[in-house]
């Protein structure tokens, strides 16, 4: 079968030190240009400490309805391939030869302006995604109809709820019909119910015939969504092929990079082997919704001289740990001297705000309850994002889904008490009926 | 809950999505590949050709910039549009007052308010243009990261946005005219050719800052001061003829020059200086070229860079 992508040692360099921020100003560069002869003696080439390949020899092809989910860490190229097939940026070396026409997803609402209206904006950000006027003209009525937004079509859209707004911008580009569609994490926002329903279009498409390129963190809308998945890790690729084999070779080596040496005790008789987060299902998932229960499974290998220790698992943000399951509290131990075993430690209810994302570590202590067990005193050992909007847990304040993301992490139900017997209970998100999120 | 429990059902995706790899092959028998490729992504060389043939296949999406640009500019303004009138005419009152009055400038025999009028459209038009177009590209530099399109597109949508308020603003000239009862004669057709020429001024000159403003945040700063520099270099206070013969052939070589002695001479019936107006045209031209290219040799960075 003859290729629509043909991509050929494509490579991407790009100067380190926050590109984004660093722009130059004249200052720099007639200073760097006073400098310039003076290192230029220093060192030969330009190609020196101070650059990065984001993508290094990167070939691939893909036919014709192909739908190739692209995995990998952060920095591991993702983006970066998506923006040169797009052609946002160039590539440093290589080529890429397209054979269809091509539209991109890097983001939801690309150049939706405040001050126009819902109708307005759905010209405007079809006509930035690449369709024809009379194109959007003519789907125009489905587009509406998909983002469940026709009474508030001619307001403008500042005065959308942020949900609404995602509902727009996605159905416009649920919309395109392009040969070849490339979707970096966008599925991101809105919410669980309105993802699915995305996801679905994104099928349909697929269905039709029509080539996707599908960049995302959630393994399993990768496992869903495609029949092929390119790994990359450090800009090249890892490993390409059939969705499931690379998923799991990908998901394996997310486990073994937890650095063997790091979970071994200090007296090096207890190893920490795997560590796996579950859903409520029995899973694997690193997905999960406020309310629903976590479970954190390990594997560990010990001496037969194992004297038992006490361990601790917990979650924490970026800042602090929230809460834990502490033996050296709760008086629990670890069994002395079984060789090998599993262990698992179930987070009932989880109380965490979506739209953040939360890291587990693991620490312990030896059998005297004193002396750390490892050499650090807390490892980070997995990460785990709790999705869904504010609506899915009845939090329905008008700047809550702004402001969720960046709000405190740990929710408790809480009560207001505002005299005269006005009193508002709030602890709707113990209630939250939970959604198979996992079932696309 | 009940609401998103429907949408659920209604999604209705089938839970036995086909088996990987194997049927892929049998779904895309309709497809028919193209024998070339119609795009073919590599590194640029040195050298850039223009592409202008993608500007035409992007002028739906120049078209929803430019409505855009003019859809919002007046939102929530008590005055709208009439700003687009008001501008020129408290700058041509004061002016008249400081320049025409208090320093008593000369005005080619045409009464200073209508003879600053021509110029002063003229110059509130390059004025806006510029400094529009010159901060465009970093305004929408959430439109350069995440969406291909040429990138053109932008600086030129800022100056045909301003370009429209220009025409509306010349309205300003009709009733002055009948006021000083100055009809206008045959020169008044080269009022359109001049204006194209204003036009492709402004864009060249806005294309360029647009660009250089991507890497040198430094050009929004001085904009306002190059522009306003720009206009005493020109002859929108005072006419060609107030300078000493030697400065005259110096000052056209800004193109502003022959546009704006080319304007009143074409409203008022003045004769035509030839010379001002070829030299500023040759002007606009290199102008444009350079520009042109020189933004072309810039864009392959804006989205690494902005």
């Amino acid at each position: 079968m003859k290729p629509i992508i043909k991509v050929e040692n494509l490579s991407k360099q790009y100067r380190i030190g926050a590109p984004k921020e660093a722009y130059t100003t004249l200052r720099d560069t007639i200073a760097g240009a006073v400098r310039a002869p003076f290192n230029a003696l220093g060192r030969n080439g330009r190609s020196g400490k101070n650059t990065i390949w984001a993508l290094r020899d990167v070939s691939f092809e893909v036919v014709p309805g192909e739908v190739v989910g692209i995995i990998g860490r952060n920095g591991a190229g993702k983006s970066t391939l998506l923006k040169i097939l797009s052609q946002i940026t160039e590539p440093t070396t290589g080529q890429v030869e397209v054979y269809g026409r091509i539209a991109s997803l890097l983001e939801v609402g690309t150049g939706f302006h405040p001050e126009l209206s819902g109708r307005e904006n759905i010209f405007l950000n079809g006509a930035i995604l690449g369709m024809k006027r009379a194109e959007i003209a003519r789907k125009f009525d489905e587009i509406v109809a998909f983002a469940e937004t026709e009474k508030f079509i001619d307001t403008p859209v500042k005065r959308y709820s942020s949900g609404m707004l995602v509902r727009l911008a996605f159905a416009v580009a649920a919309h395109l019909e392009p040969e070849i569609l490339l979707v970096d994490e966008v599925l991101a926002v809105g919410d669980i119910a309105f993802q699915k329903k995305c996801l679905g279009k994104m099928d349909d498409v697929a269905k039709k015939g029509r080539t996707v390129l599908f960049v995302s963190h959630n393994t399993s809308a990768v496992q869903k969504l495609c029949q092929r998945a390119i790994w990359l890790g450090s800009g090249r690729i890892r490993r390409d092929g059939a969705c499931g084999e690379v998923l799991e070779n990908y998901l394996h080596e997310m486990r073994d990079n937890l650095g063997s040496d790091k979970l071994m005790s200090r007296d090096r008789d207890f190893t920490i082997a795997n560590v796996r987060t579950l859903g409520q299902d029995g899973e694997e998932d690193q997905a999960f919704m406020t309310g629903e229960n976590l479970r954190v499974e390990l594997d560990y290998e010990c001496a037969k001289t194992f004297p038992g220790a006490y361990l601790y698992v917990a979650i924490a943000n970026r800042e602090t740990v929230l809460f834990a399951a502490n033996m050296c509290l709760d008086g629990c131990r670890i069994p002395a001297g079984e060789e090998s075993g599993k262990l698992s430690v179930t987070f009932k209810e989880l109380p965490l705000a979506p739209q953040q994302r939360y890291y587990i570590k693991v620490g312990g202590r030896a059998s005297d309850n004193r002396t750390p067990l490892f050499e650090d005193s807390d490892i980070e050992v997995g990460v785990i994002q709790v999705v869904g909007s504010t609506a899915d847990i009845h939090l329905n304040g008008e700047a809550s889904e702004l402001l969720i993301s960046d709000s405190s992490s740990v929710l408790v139900p809480y009560e207001w008490d505002f005299g005269k017997g006005r009193v508002r209970n709030i602890e709707s998100f113990k209630n939250v009926k939970l959604l198979d999120h996992r079932s696309f | 809950m009940d609401t998103i429990q429907e949408s659920l059902v209604e999604v209705g995706v089938d839970p036995h999505l086909p088996a990987p790899v194997g049927e892929s092959a049998a779904r895309h028998h309709a497809v028919t590949l193209p024998e070339k490729p119609l795009v073919i992504i590599k590194p640029r060389q040195s050298l850039v050709a223009l592409d202008l043939r993608s500007l035409w296949t992007y002028r739906e999406l120049l078209y929803f910039l430019i409505w855009r640009d003019v859809k919002v500019r007046y939102k929530q303004t008590a005055l709208g549009v009439t700003w687009v009138l008001l501008q020129p005419l408290i700058m041509v009152v004061i002016f008249s007052t400081l320049f025409g009055r208090v320093a008593g400038l000369p005005s080619d025999g045409i009464p200073y308010p209508l003879f600053a009028c021509a110029s002063v459209l003229a110059w509130t038009f390059l004025s806006s243009a510029v400094t529009k177009s010159g901060n465009s590209l970093v305004g929408s530099a959430h439109l350069i990261t995440k969406v291909y399109f040429p990138r053109l597109m932008i600086p030129a949508a800022a100056i045909c946005a301003a370009a429209i308020d220009l025409i509306i603003a010349f309205a300003v000239l009709v009733p002055m005219m009948i006021y000083y009862g100055v009809v206008p004669r045959w020169q008044v057709v080269m009022v359109l050719p001049l204006t194209v020429e204003l036009i492709l001024l402004a864009w060249a000159v806005g294309m360029w800052m647009s660009a250089l403003n991507v890497k040198y945040r430094d050009v929004g700063f001085a904009l306002p001061f190059l522009t306003q520099i720009w206009m005493f270099l020109s002859p929108v206070v005072y006419p060609l003829s107030v300078l000493p013969p030697r400065f005259r052939l110096v000052i056209m070589f800004n193109p502003m020059t022959g546009i704006i002695e080319g304007f009143r001479a074409a409203l008022f019936g003045l004769p035509f200086n030839w010379l001002a107006i070829l030299i500023s045209t040759v002007v606009v031209m290199l102008l444009l070229t350079y520009a042109l290219f020189s933004f072309r040799r810039m864009e392959r960075e804006f989205a690494d860079i902005v």
